[in-house]
């Protein structure tokens, strides 16, 4: 079964707003490894001019991921989510995301390219704040390897 | 913190050593909400073909994502950041783990106080990123 064209530059129901917290930001930093304390301590964030501890530079991937999987796993684009791998991965960031930010991810389906047996699929996911502020865009490539 | 000032088209940076365990990537899995199993489980890892189990790209990227900042000296100084997957981390069942390696080579100034860093990881003999890029805006 071939991937259907026709989803190319679609864009996919916003998500419903996602609270980034700071007990949050401190489990992904932790499970990154990463001991910077502008992740962990609210005090070290205000001194750096932050208004909070922020987020590590792929944090964004757990709020991106919500949106992007339902636009590739939406079952008229034909792409078998289990055949699924990610090839690229890309962010653009208008400022870091911090705690208390409350924010909604919205996907297009930016990209679609047939290379042999593979499919390669791109999401560009908008991550703005409830009140319309432009945070952070994730760009995501996924490749379907194809069964011959 | 690195100045844009100090900073000179071609500098390498120095390179830096990451672990990544089983425990890294079960704690990965429930930071992210990532459970795909290829990352944790080593009977359904192999079964589709695999090595073994694999780290999530993004585990690596995030490492790549971490070298970037901790030689900025600012976590929130990132204004783009991309990489290719081009090759698997594979990690054993052991106390060791794998490691990634990340290095680093300025590759351009640009306007409003932009550096271009290109980035290389590797784990063992194979390029895990390839066409890895971040740029930062420095004071």
């Amino acid at each position: 079964m071939g991937v259907n064209a026709d989803y190319l530059g679609r864009t996919f129901p916003a998500t419903e707003p996602y609270e980034v917290s700071r007990v949050k930001i401190a489990d992904f930093a932790e499970a990154i490894g990463d001991r910077n304390p502008l992740y962990r301590d609210a005090a070290a964030a205000k001194a750096a001019g932050y208004p909070d501890v922020i987020a590590p530079p792929t944090f964004p991937i757990v709020i991106t991921m919500a949106s992007s999987r339902a636009a590739i796993g939406d079952p008229g684009l034909g792409i078998n989510y289990a055949m699924v791998v990610h090839g690229e991965q890309r962010f653009t960031y208008a400022r870091p995301l911090h705690a208390g930010d409350v924010v909604v991810a919205q996907s297009t389906i930016s990209g679609i390219r047939e290379v042999g047996s593979m499919t390669m699929v791109t999401t560009e996911t908008e991550i703005k704040t409830v009140d319309g502020e432009l945070v952070c865009t994730g760009y995501g490539t996924l490749v379907e390897r194809g069964s011959g | 913190m690195t100045k844009f000032a100090d900073v000179t088209v071609g500098e390498q940076l120095p390179p830096a050593s990451y672990p990544v365990t089983r425990l890294s990537l079960v704690k990965y899995c429930g930071a992210s909400g990532d459970f795909n199993v290829i990352h944790w489980n080593e009977r359904i890892a192999r079964s589709v073909g695999l090595p073994n189990v694999i780290a999530h790209g993004m585990f690596t990227m995030a490492q790549a994502g971490r070298y970037v900042t901790d030689w900025a000296g600012d976590a929130g100084a990132l204004v783009e950041f991309g990489v290719r997957f081009s090759a698997m981390v594979v990690v054993p069942d052991d106390d060791t783990g794998a490691s990634i390696e990340v290095s680093g080579t300025i590759e351009d100034k640009l306007d409003g106080n932009l550096v271009a860093v290109a980035l290389t990881a590797k784990s063992g003999d194979a390029k895990v990123l390839s066409r890895a890029r971040a740029v930062v805006r420095l004071p």
